[in-house]
């Protein structure tokens, strides 16, 4: 099953993510976002961010969750090879992210996300499992 | 690939056209576009018509709901989307209106120098600014300051950095709000937005920021361009920045809280992304102040990243960068939230006037001018792409039905993943360098998300806001070196 493709968007990025189950669903989307930040695969596991996030509903709990780990990347210079979801419900995410930080000898970036937009944003049943879009403002 | 929108429209005359409230239920007033029949078609290609109906909804909304010719699709508001919210009924500020990088915004610089002067160290003076501007992602700024001197930044912007040497008082007259807006809170910056823009001051930021070393190449009003220094084949410097990840954070924290906003204030909204609250509450007052200070950080960016240019083109020409009459002609804002008197059918209302991807036009004798261009109205600076031209305007009269607002520059029309398809196999800096254009990038791929076939023709864009008569043209220039983040 594809984890995620790039849609159409005139000034920015944006991905579709598929997932199984919305736990999967949330992971692609997190790893679909690294995937367009930096190359995978010099990334090394060096070190592990875990994450306990509320949110009133699941819309909120997706853009925070990514909002999360992009403060991560653009305050702490963190990208992530991994991300493991230990637990989700529609308000609360209980979830590691594996990598290290960026060394620009080593690592490739590609696009300089800035932010989550909630442009377009819905998770709906699809179906193979769930769906959803995400803008990201570059 | 993109849906075409469905919606209506109506044509009011060659540049301007009806989205009337009846479209959809929950509009207070119509839309109104600026364009022509040729632009028309790109932008019923994107959902940007459809956001200047969702602003419509804005409680307080005054007039119409509008967008400038280089309109596309962006957050909550389109790009190119003027809104103004009277305060005293109730009206709201959206940070969607404004935009996730606050007070990107434009600055053109003069020279004495010509062309000639340029073309035998036009290689060098562009490697010279390449490594002397910090640029892309990651770069980090020249100013190195601690807690207290970052909040004292956020208050005194463009000021600040002119206090450290880095610049002159009259950089500062010929500075939208004088370089610093008024009011600015550095309480309501988050933690997250200080750690964002601490490393960050300073530099030109990527995406579609750049620094530009152009050549007029066209004169359209002499007197207003002898008033500003400007003939035939001058150099002039433009450059293009915002509050880089300063502002993206302060922008995504207000997004976030005003979202509980919406059902506080009974605000009915399509679009999540025009989270939003009334001016005179509690949350708007905080984004206000938050915004504010993230305005006078990218003031302050573009102060000293002018400052940087001049030191370049001193060690290029030896010479002092007064003796190369390097000055300020002027800097402009094009997203950002302002707190304005206008007149509305003959009464004098304060609104909230947001511009996100448009520009202030001040028409002449306006108080807010600085001295020297009191008798010509304000000038709007207009960047193209990097492969055509760049404008120089002035506001108008005439600005005063859309709240003295005018374009902000070319607009996209194609996808960055659609620009980088298109340029597999081609060598965007060869192209350029048959034009005689020399570029520098960090990024072959920011490079290619930037070329020309991916925005409107900016002569186009140009044509429908000076035909509409809010805006008028006093030089063009086209590039000869850039550098892009």
């Amino acid at each position: 099953m594809k984890k995620y493709e790039e849609i159409f968007h005139t000034a920015d990025v944006g991905i579709r993510v598929y997932g199984r189950t919305k736990k999967t669903l949330f992971k692609n989307a997190a790893e679909g976002m690294f995937d367009l930040i930096a190359e995978k695969k010099e990334i090394m596991p060096k070190k592990t961010i875990k994450f306990n996030l509320k949110a009133p509903d699941i819309k909120e709990l997706f853009v925070y969750w990514l909002r999360e780990l992009l403060y991560q990347y653009s305050a702490k210079a963190m990208i992530f090879k991994k991300i493991i979801i230990t637990s989700l419900n529609d308000t609360n995410i209980k979830a590691e992210a594996v990598g290290e930080k960026i060394d620009f000898k080593r690592h490739v970036l590609k696009k300089d996300i800035k932010a989550v937009t909630y442009h377009g944003l819905e998770i709906e049943k699809s179906r193979a499992g769930w769906q959803t879009q995400v803008i990201f403002d570059v | 690939m993109s849906e075409v929108w469905q919606g209506d429209l109506k044509k009011i005359d060659d540049y301007r056209w009806r989205i009337p409230k009846s479209y959809k239920q929950g509009m207070r007033v119509d839309g109104i576009i600026y364009t022509d029949k040729a632009l028309l078609e790109d932008i019923c290609h994107d959902k940007a018509a459809e956001q200047v109906a969702n602003v419509a909804f804005l409680p307080g909304i005054v007039k119409y709901s509008l967008a400038m010719p280089d309109i596309h699709w962006g957050y909550g508001f389109c790009i190119g989307g003027v809104a103004a919210t009277d305060i005293a009924a109730g009206g709201v500020i959206s940070p969607g209106g404004v935009g996730y990088d606050i007070n990107c915004g434009v600055r053109l610089m003069r020279t004495d120098l010509f062309e000639n002067d340029l073309k035998p160290v036009l290689e060098k003076l562009v490697w010279g600014l390449f490594n002397n501007i910090p640029a892309g992602v990651g770069s980090k700024g020249d100013i190195k300051i601690n807690e207290k001197q970052e909040e004292e930044l956020l208050v005194e912007g463009a000021g600040w950095v002119v206090k450290h040497g880095y610049g002159t008082k009259d950089d500062l007259e010929h500075t939208e709000e004088l370089g610093a807006i008024k009011g600015a809170d550095p309480l309501a910056v988050s933690e997250r937005a200080y750690e964002r823009g601490k490393k960050q001051s300073g530099t030109l930021g990527s995406g579609n920021h750049f620094l530009e070393v152009q050549v007029i190449d066209q004169i359209y009003d002499k007197e207003a361009a002898d008033i500003f220094g400007l003939g035939l084949g001058q150099v002039t410097v433009m450059i293009h920045s915002g509050s880089r990840g300063l502002g993206y954070q302060i922008c995504d924290d207000y997004v976030k809280n005003m979202g509980a906003c919406l059902s506080k204030y009974n605000i009915n909204v399509p679009d999540r992304q025009l989270a939003c609250a009334p001016v005179d509450s509690e949350e708007g007052k905080a984004y206000i102040g938050a915004m504010r200070c993230a305005a006078n950080y990218a003031w302050a960016n573009r102060q000293c990243l002018m400052h940087l240019v001049r030191l370049v083109f001193e060690k290029i020409f030896s010479k002092s960068w007064h003796k190369l009459g390097m000055n300020l002609i002027y800097d402009v804002a094009h997203n950002i939230a302002k707190i304005e008197k206008h007149d509305v059918d003959g009464i004098e209302k304060l609104l909230c006037v947001h511009r996100k991807g448009a520009t202030r036009a001040l028409g002449p004798g306006h108080p807010d001018l600085p001295a020297r261009y009191k008798k010509i109205g304000q000038p709007v600076i207009i960047p193209g792409d990097m492969g055509r031209n760049s404008y120089l305007l002035l506001g108008t009269d005439k600005a005063k039905e859309t709240f003295f607002s005018t374009c902000h520059g070319s607009g996209r029309v194609m996808s960055r993943s659609e620009a980088i398809r298109r340029s597999k196999g081609r060598s965007i800096s060869d192209e350029l360098a048959k034009k005689g254009i020399v570029v520098k990038a960090t990024s072959r791929d920011s490079l290619a998300e930037e070329m020309s076939d991916a925005y409107k023709d900016v002569n186009d864009v140009v044509g429908v806001v000076v035909g509409a008569g809010i805006s008028k043209r006093v030089c063009r220039m086209r590039p000869l070196g850039v550098i892009k983040g």
